[in-house]
């Protein structure tokens, strides 16, 4: 009989660990009501398991004594909101993040956009603080092509937004930048492309001449535009299935036929509605191209 | 007489480790019965920016294979699942799953913490974690709650590890069930298989 370890080890337990608050389905519907009564955004379709992960971290960050005292706030201080809205929407990006992706990108997809068009349209959407968008500009430099392209650079969240318009990257996450830009494969280094300052990467701004970036909530923003080329990645994997179904149908909505949609490389389309309208092009970096309206 | 009392209420097992555990992994994985009974949900730390080889390395070696299941991928029963490179691996409601780009935990990403935490949210005592060698304190914290939810926590006896830091924070913050070898975590899945069978 092997002997369970709970007498030996009794006397290892830590001593009084600060208390944690449980967050449980219910208070997760109490917020998201708060939330969607109050501001009109609706988190009530985002997947539990991150979005409850998300409200735990508020809880500690700003250290609540329980849900309903983020729930007060919320009712109480309006001011509140946008911190909310950082908080719980994930902010963690990198530029060329996957090189393949990107190399991909590059010898396939907007060279076969560029046989039927001279100038074309990006669509960031989610792009958070905007190492995407810099990505596909540094690259679209590279190819001699940059200013044949229109990009939109889309967020929920304002503050995530304006960082991104900054086209500024903290230093210390230029390590990680830089090893994905090399095995992206570029012509330079990555240096090429910043200045140093406070502790900041500042982006070159000319990068980002024809870059628009636009406040918009995926969940509830009309189709405003058509694009040949979609960046959705690692956005919807904060979605249940079904806000999912419906933000790919958005994005079903804005592309062009034959025009392409990049997702995370770990999310599917083929458990969705749309799946049939799409093919894959991609398997591997997850790029699908509309071939149905 | 069996050397363990379990029953068949579990719904899956979940595997985490890091430094030193690829062996005792493959030597579980080629220990089960193609048709083992609950899902394994595998939560190894790994180097972020290699995406491929994982898989196929465990499953070459594994009598099932391995999958790194994409987002919303349904958790199915027999499958085993690995967590992506780069990505936290979560038990999300109406038995899925679901990843997320999250920051790194304990300097990890995936995180065995949060596949842990999210999977006993979701099975709450109908749940076994195991946790192997390893050179970090990351899983201390998911075997908690999985204790705290009334699941099964076994860890890889600290002598028989390359790295012993994993179990033993576990073991420091947690009351642990089993402290076993690899050999013998085997003998306890084949026994908890036999309850279903």
């Amino acid at each position: 009989m092997i002997k369970s370890q709970q007498d030996i080890f009794k006397t290892f337990q830590p001593k009084a660990a600060k208390k944690t608050v449980e967050v449980e389905i219910a208070d997760l519907r109490k917020i998201t009501e708060v939330v969607k009564n109050r501001y009109g955004y609706d988190f009530s379709d985002y997947a539990m398991s991150s979005f409850r992960r998300r409200i735990q971290r508020i809880i500690e960050l700003f250290q609540f004594n329980s849900v309903g005292e983020v729930v007060v706030k919320l009712e109480n201080d309006p001011s509140f909101i946008e911190t909310f809205l950082a908080e719980v929407t994930v902010n963690v990006t990198e530029m060329f993040r996957d090189p393949s992706f990107w190399r991909e990108v590059r010898d396939h997809i907007i060279p076969n956009i560029l046989l039927n068009h001279d100038t074309f349209n990006i669509w960031h959407a989610g792009c958070s603080s905007g190492e995407e968008v810099m990505s596909m500009c540094i690259l679209l430099k590279e190819m001699g092509i940059l200013h044949k392209a229109n990009i939109i650079a889309t967020d929920i969240d304002k503050p995530i937004l304006a960082k991104a318009k900054k086209g500024q990257v903290s230093v210390k996450n230029m390590d990680l930048n830089e090893k994905n830009y090399i095995r992206f494969q570029g012509q330079h280094s990555i240096q090429h492309y910043y200045e140093e300052k406070d502790g900041m990467a500042i982006i070159d701004p000319t990068l980002f001449a024809g870059v628009s970036y636009r406040n918009f909530d995926l969940v509830k923003g009309e189709v405003f535009n058509k694009f040949d080329l979609i960046l959705c990645r690692n956005v919807m994997i904060y979605f249940n299935q079904n806000l999912q179904n419906k933000v790919l149908k958005k994005l079903h909505d804005s592309l062009f036929k034959y025009s392409y949609l990049a997702v995370g490389s770990k999310e599917s389309l083929i458990w969705c509605e749309v799946a049939n309208k799409f093919i894959i092009v991609n398997n591997e970096e997850k790029i699908y191209k509309k071939i149905k309206d | 007489m069996s050397k363990f009392q379990i029953s068949n209420i579990y719904k899956a097992v979940v595997i985490g480790g890091s430094a030193g555990s690829f062996q005792g992994v493959t030597k579980i994985l080629s220990a089960l019965p193609k048709d083992f009974s609950l899902p394994i949900i595998l939560c190894l730390h790994r180097l972020k920016h290699v995406r491929n080889g994982f898989e196929e390395a465990l499953s070459i070696k594994s009598s099932k294979p391995v999958t790194e299941p994409c987002d919303k991928e349904s958790i199915k029963k027999g499958g085993v699942y690995l967590a992506p490179s780069n990505y936290h691996l979560a038990v999300e409601l109406g038995n899925s799953f679901s990843l997320s780009t999250e920051e790194m935990i304990n300097n990890s990403r995936p995180a065995i913490d949060v596949t842990l935490e999210t999977a006993s949210y979701v099975f709450r005592h109908k749940l076994i974690g195991i946790l192997l060698s390893g050179a970090n304190k990351d899983g201390a914290l998911g075997m908690k709650k999985i204790k705290d939810r009334g699941g099964v926590t076994i860890v890889q006896e600290p002598s028989e590890c390359m790295i012993e830091t994993m179990p033993t924070s576990a073991m420091s913050v947690t009351t642990i069930d089993y402290v076993l070898g690899v050999d013998l975590i085997i003998e306890f899945l084949l026994e908890l298989d036999q309850q279903y069978k």
